[in-house]
């Protein structure tokens, strides 16, 4: 009976380890869950960095309103990791979400909180199935066709005749997506597609072929649906070999310059499609950089712009709501689905922010360029 | 009472340990003792215990080092997702639908063994190594291009190997679902996978390769194992003796892939990697190679750890690497080896008095 033993002792160990917390009065309980360990986890740190400034902002306001913040890893995973995540925070009495911070994860925890009546507002999962076909989700970016057709009548508008090549990441739900629907508002725009290249995650260290490819079919603009950092090796390899057409990039090409060990010239004249701009001049944006680089040393990305709005929306939802923290968070679910479509929000990756009942957000996109090593609207 | 064998009582002993283990969960579970990010363990446990169980079979009596183990999980998932969707409208049995996905997974997974192995099992020591690695990866890449929808007409299947198409190329009638949308994996699946469905699997896991092991062709294998010469010398097939070892495995480990599969809305392919073979292989070494109870309770302890430590918040997955290292190097530890041998002595003279007394 010893491993009998051994093994049941070992399970009520381990299961005791996880001990409840204690209920706060008058907080709402706001959870938040994202990649904070692994290779995701500048994305998942930064999130829950915006989330913190806003809720500590939040806070010390004297109107009465207080959020109780609790974040939790998923390590971006899609499977059990993102669903244990969303367990821990549903333990300690979560009643509403701001995540989770990616897509995958994000789609199951949707389903799973759509069944259980949890309203969630997730600061940058962009896919599309995040908020397919469930009342209860809400995103703060762009989904990614939106980026992809918006992408698709900038260069209509501003590059007349440009020949387009696209070099996306073919096993990335975010890139693929993109791709998807810009090439079809490319088709339909009248914007010249002369190359596709794609690549993986074990392959996105060398881009010597698509970028040979893309110079043979002679095109003079990249358009880059991916992450910064294979964007940074096409930008070094293509300078490399002495090809200079004009680089386009989505919100991922945001943190381009952060990049460790990369020449940030090579970065000038790139465009991307951003919702948040460090250097914008509004008073807004000033104060949450200023605060975000005295707490954490380094200018915001997106990411922690788009977790710091989620934090005021939710807010401004919440009490257009007419919610109470003492509330059930189905209760706070079905009133924030209702109010929701109606509320616009002002926040630092856009202002007058509103949202369709399906959940797609509505706010202008910005391109910018990099000018001097920061971001500036283009002149053309 | 007839005397057991040493090997035959262990086997009971780890069958009524795992039962009574399920016995006092579940009873924790319906009395509400456990709260949600427990019981939501309850599944994934499961099915990580059948995968190291089978792994054991392959490294451990095998004797075989294979890094493609999740390429099986994968394979099992995928094509029991598969089968539990589109037979939602078909079959409206919770349990048939989740059996016949197992049964499924665990046939596909076989076959793509089977097939594996052909070329596989020629090899010894690291290149089987680097070939079951490949398989993995193979398996991911593979997965990522698949594009599965059903509709009232069957199953619509795309291999999108040119990365130009989307669900919308499956054509799907009026009513139809997408089940595999490529890299995204399998989306909008219904959870039918229950904590009974995944105890069930382990009894199974457990009584198929533990009369493995015991049965003839179990010790063929260990004798192929332990010295491939001589059992070749003394008439043991090699290649089916690897074989059955090897396909057992896979089959095992592809319906604990269904019932995965099936405990979760959205699972990408991506999730079954390198990293997750060597999440299994870890389990098993630190249960002890060949040691199917060790294998059990290596899952349980370090699936749960990383989820118990999350009071740690950042630090958690650093003191996780650093409970493996200590584990390590505990069950490697000459002082603590000798102390656990006198006290397995003692034990065993101790049951020895009794049985002599009864």
């Amino acid at each position: 009976m010893k491993k009998a033993l051994v093994l049941i002792l070992a399970l009520t160990m381990v299961f005791a380890l996880a001990a409840p917390s204690a209920f706060a009065d008058g907080a709402f309980k706001l959870g938040s869950s994202g990649p904070l360990t692994g290779g995701a986890a500048i994305y998942g740190i930064s999130v829950m960095n915006g989330i913190q400034i806003a809720v500590d902002e939040i806070n010390a306001m004297d109107d009465g309103f207080q959020f109780e913040f609790m974040s939790q890893d998923d390590e971006a995973d899609s499977g059990d990791k993102a669903i244990n995540a969303y367990n821990t925070l549903m333990d300690w009495g979560m009643q509403v979400m701001a995540g989770t911070v990616t897509s995958g994860s994000g789609i199951t925890v949707a389903a799973q909180a759509f069944d259980e009546r949890l309203f969630m507002l997730t600061p940058s999962g962009s896919s599309v199935d995040l908020i397919a076909d469930k009342d209860n989700a809400f995103q703060v970016c762009f989904t990614d066709p939106n980026q992809g057709v918006a992408s698709a009548d900038y260069f209509a508008a501003n590059f007349p005749g440009a020949k387009v090549a696209v070099i996306y990441r073919n096993d990335d739900a975010y890139s693929q997506g993109i791709r998807d629907t810009f090439v079809t508002e490319a088709a339909a725009k009248g914007v010249e597609v002369v190359y596709e290249g794609t690549f993986t995650d074990s392959t996105s260290t060398d881009f010597n072929v698509q970028l040979t490819a893309a110079q043979g079919a002679g095109a003079d603009l990249i358009f880059l649906p991916i992450y910064y950092t294979p964007a940074s090796v096409i930008l070094q390899q293509a300078n490399a070999m002495g090809y200079a057409p004009k680089f386009f990039g989505v919100d991922g090409m945001d943190g381009i310059l952060t990049v460790e060990g990369f020449d940030t010239k090579l970065a000038e004249g790139v465009f991307l499609l951003t919702p948040f701009s460090a250097d914008a001049e509004d008073a807004r944006t000033q104060a949450f950089v200023a605060e975000y680089q005295s707490r954490f040393g380094e200018i915001p990305n997106q990411f922690a712009a788009d977790g710091y709005d989620a934090a005021y929306i939710l807010k401004a939802a919440l009490q257009a709501a007419g919610c109470t923290p003492d509330m059930s968070a189905d209760a706070i679910c079905e009133a924030l689905i209702e109010v929701m479509p109606t509320i616009s929000v002002d926040g630092v990756t856009g202002s007058g922010m509103t949202w369709s009942a399906s959940g797609e957000v509505s706010k202008a996109p910005m391109a910018v360029v990099i000018k001097d090593g920061v971001y500036v609207t283009p002149e053309f | 009472m007839k005397k057991l064998s040493k090997g035959a009582r262990s086997d009971l002993i780890t069958y009524a340990a795992v039962i009574l283990a399920f016995i006092v969960v579940s009873v924790l579970k319906s009395n509400g003792s456990l709260n949600r990010s427990q019981s939501g363990l309850l599944v994934p446990i499961c099915c990580y215990i059948v995968m190291a169980v089978s792994l054991n079979l392959t490294v451990g009596i095998l004797g075989d080092l294979s890094l493609g183990h999740a390429g099986f999980m994968s394979v099992g998932a995928f094509t029991g997702v598969i089968t539990a969707m589109s037979l939602m409208n078909v079959i409206p049995s919770v349990w048939l639908r989740l059996t016949l996905a197992m049964i499924v997974g665990a046939f596909f997974a076989a076959v793509i063994g089977f097939l594996i192995g052909i070329p596989v099992l020629r090899l010894t020591g690291d290149y089987l190594a680097i070939v079951t690695l490949a398989f993995g990866e193979i398996i991911k890449e593979l997965i990522t291009c698949l594009l599965v929808g059903v509709d009232s007409e069957g199953l619509h299947i795309i291999f999108n190997v040119s990365g130009s198409k989307t669900a919308n190329d499956l054509k799907l009638l009026e009513g139809g679902r997408v089940i595999i949308k490529g890299a995204q994996g399998a989306t909008g699946t219904k959870t039918i996978a229950s904590f009974t469905a995944g105890f069930i699997l382990v009894m199974i896991a457990l009584v198929i390769v533990q009369n493995l092991i015991r049965s003839r062709q179990g010790r063929a294998i260990m004798a192929v194992r332990d010295n491939r010469i001589a059992a070749e010398s003394v008439g043991i097939n090699v290649t089916r003796y690897k074989m059955m070892a090897f396909v057992t495995s896979a089959a095992l480990a592809g319906a604990a892939g269904a019932l995965f599969g099936l405990n979760y809305s959205n699972l990408a392919a991506t999730k079954f990697d390198f990293n997750t073979s060597i999440l299994v292989l870890v389990f098993v070494v630190l249960g002890g190679l060949g040691n199917i109870w060790g294998s059990i309770i290596a899952t349980v302890v370090l699936y749960i750890l990383p989820e118990a430590l999350r009071g740690f918040a950042n630090y958690r997955m650093l003191i996780y690497a650093i409970v493996l290292i200590v584990v390590m190097l505990a069950t490697n530890n000459p002082v603590l080896k000798t102390y656990r041998e006198e006290l397995r002595a003692k034990f065993s003279r101790k049951d020895k008095k009794e049985a002599a007394d009864t």
